[in-house]
């Protein structure tokens, strides 16, 4: 166990270098320069030169790769050149709540609307709420998560204004963004947690539970529920993904001032050191929750090994 | 109940022919043969399939049955709702939204489905390699892919789309540079499973050279692996497009894909909702009708399933 643990922390300080790398090296060969032409243009040679001193931009790029490398270690991500004078880690630190709450939102949603249809559609299976569940996860993987964030600002926000949309003041303006993240992860789980429950029904001790005249609730909740949940741990990494992925266009969609529109925001405005920033943190957080997955599903299912068997 | 009188005279032996018995009666079907027999007795998969022909129909047919060209513009006739003249409306510069719509349709599976072929060449080769060659070649090749599976897809494509120019090469490239990982991961491990067999074995032993082994034996037995991978490689194919186009560092204007439609059609979901819609249910259609596709195929190729 220890060794397979120090095994994957040293993949994941190599990875999360090889990005850092590719990130920086890519940054720099960007045409043109995180300012705004028209404003350094009207500066004197002197001034443009004072600008790029302070931001370490004057330096060859090599000795610039191994002090960013220097400052990552010591948690300095670099200052932003969008919102002039910030930090990147202090910016990051000002935008990962609306994020975290509006992700954790959607699964937690996702996981109850999904489980439950799962079930469901498993225990009645072949009716037609089985084929409303297996209609719902096709849809939930096959539409793309900003068609479902328009949709839900239209009908929800403009059509029915019932909800906050395009700007974040209460609570109220999370319930959109949230929703429309869930969509995906109800999809998955759903059509996940339906199959890993037919096959468990089908098992012997079911048969076994069910002949000693237990009542189907406490069957389906205590004896199929239980073994159909573990290997819901294994798809939430592609769920991590997801929701990752959506937070950048939901997030720019609803206005939410949160870690995915701040990432569209540099990106448009070619702000490097904040972009190297977000794509490490991305990467970081992305590599550390598969870990922490991976190392959750041995500990909770012994018969699991942990290191991977020679094919 | 009847009575019928068996007497010994009514019986005689069959006449039998010792080579017809030997004959195959019923003609042979290869693997894929196979394969789509069993695809066209699933309904959904058939109707799935129908639409997207009729889709990838329209999406070259379209903007021919149109008067209009997608990038002609015409300030007379801006925001003009879906009529007899304009048969999807037209657009903030008066641009017909039937034309755009079909020919964004045609670029987005043009990217998806280039992007898909590549994925295979890169991903069928580099996999096959890593399983025929093993050893250290093996493991590093293994390392490598370890170290790319760890970075999220879409931060690549979105680094990749910074520094090059946006268009559709562009696009292609910055796709396929981050997904041919799972293709040389599934055929590495299929052919892993196959290499071992006794039908490799009988083939070497009869003197096969080793290159006709992998073009004749290896890579059509991974045929059904790399088929339904790559349709499900295809409908995320359209979602990268799309989304990046939507966020604004995909295809730029007057240029139209699926993705810059849902996206000018949302800069004005306050008025003109059907420039949103009609893209959207495209782009809707051709996902579902992928994914219900690719479900299909893998029942239908995947030998475990035959009953």
């Amino acid at each position: 166990m220890r060794k397979y643990i120090i095994k994957r922390l040293v993949y994941l300080v190599i990875t999360l270098l090889v990005i850092a790398t590719a990130t920086f090296f890519l940054m720099h060969s960007l045409p043109g320069t995180p300012f705004d032409e028209d404003k350094i243009s009207n500066l004197s040679q002197e001034q443009q030169k004072q600008v790029y001193a302070s931001y370490g931009l004057d330096q060859p790029v090599y000795i610039q790769y191994f002090k960013y490398l220097k400052n990552i270690f010591q948690g300095d991500l670099g200052t932003s050149t969008l919102y002039t004078g910030q930090s990147v880690q202090s910016i990051l630190a000002a935008r990962i709540v609306p994020s975290a709450l509006v992700g954790i939102q959607a699964v937690l949603v996702g996981l109850l609307i999904g489980l439950f249809l799962g079930i469901v559609a498993a225990y009645r299976h072949n009716t037609s709420m089985d084929y409303l569940t297996m209609v719902i996860s096709v849809l939930g993987i096959s539409v793309p998560n900003f068609v479902v964030a328009a949709l839900l600002q239209y009908f929800f926000g403009l059509k029915w204004g019932l909800l906050p949309v395009a700007y974040w003041e209460s609570y109220a303006s999370s319930i959109l963004p949230s929703l429309a993240l869930s969509f995906g992860v109800i999809a998955q789980i759903a059509r996940f947690v339906r199959t890993e429950m037919l096959t468990v029904l089908q098992q012997d001790y079911i048969l076994m539970a069910k002949a000693k005249g237990i009542s189907p609730v406490k069957i389906l909740l205590r004896h199929a529920l239980r073994n159909s949940l573990l290997p819901v741990i294994t798809i939430l990494g592609s769920i991590t993904v997801n929701i990752l992925t959506g937070s950048l266009a939901v997030e720019s969609i609803y206005g939410v001032p949160g870690i995915g529109s701040l990432f569209v925001d540099t990106i448009k405005a070619n702000d490097y050191s904040t972009i190297l920033g977000l794509t490490l943190f991305y990467s970081a957080f992305y590599v550390v929750v598969i870990l922490l997955i991976d190392i959750l599903y041995c500990v909770i299912d012994p018969r699991i090994r942990l290191a991977p068997s020679k094919e | 109940m009847q009575n019928i009188e068996l007497t010994e005279d009514l019986f005689c032996p069959a006449e039998t022919d010792a080579s017809d018995r030997e004959k195959i009666s019923r003609p042979t079907r290869s693997a894929f043969q196979d394969g789509w027999i069993r695809l066209k007795q699933n309904k959904g998969s058939v109707i799935a399939l129908a639409i997207l022909l009729i889709l990838v129909a329209l999406a070259f047919l379209g903007p021919i049955l149109t008067k209009y060209n997608y990038y002609d513009t015409n300030y007379k006739a801006i925001f003009q709702t879906p009529n007899a003249e304009h048969w999807f409306g037209t657009d903030k510069f008066g641009r017909d939204e039937w034309s755009r719509v079909w020919y964004g349709t045609r670029i987005s599976l043009l990217i998806a489905v280039v992007a898909a072929a590549l994925d295979l060449v890169v991903g069928v080769t580099y996999g096959s390699i890593s399983a025929l060659l093993g050893g250290k070649v093996d493991s590093v090749m293994q390392r490598i892919i370890e170290v790319l599976i760890g970075i999220p897809n879409l931060i690549i494509v979105i680094l990749l789309m910074m520094i090059m120019p946006a268009g559709i090469g562009t696009l292609i490239i910055a796709m396929s540079i981050s997904g041919w990982v799972n293709m040389a991961r599934l055929v590495r491990a299929e052919i892993l499973k196959l290499k071992d067999q006794e039908f490799v074995l009988a083939a070497r032993i009869l003197g096969t050279s080793n290159k006709q082994i992998i073009l004749r034996h290896l890579i059509p037995n991974t045929v059904g692996v790399i088929v339904i991978n790559t349709m499900f490689t295809i409908p995320s194919a359209i979602f990268t497009e799309a989304f990046l186009s939507f966020i604004g560092i995909g295809l730029q204007e007057p240029k139209a894909s699926l993705g810059v439609l849902i996206n000018s059609g949302f800069q004005v979901i306050n008025s003109q909702v059907y420039l949103l819609f009609i893209p959207a249910v495209i782009i809707v259609l051709i996902m579902v009708c992928f994914s219900i596709l690719g479900d299909g195929l893998r029942d239908a190729f995947d030998p475990r399933m035959r009953i």
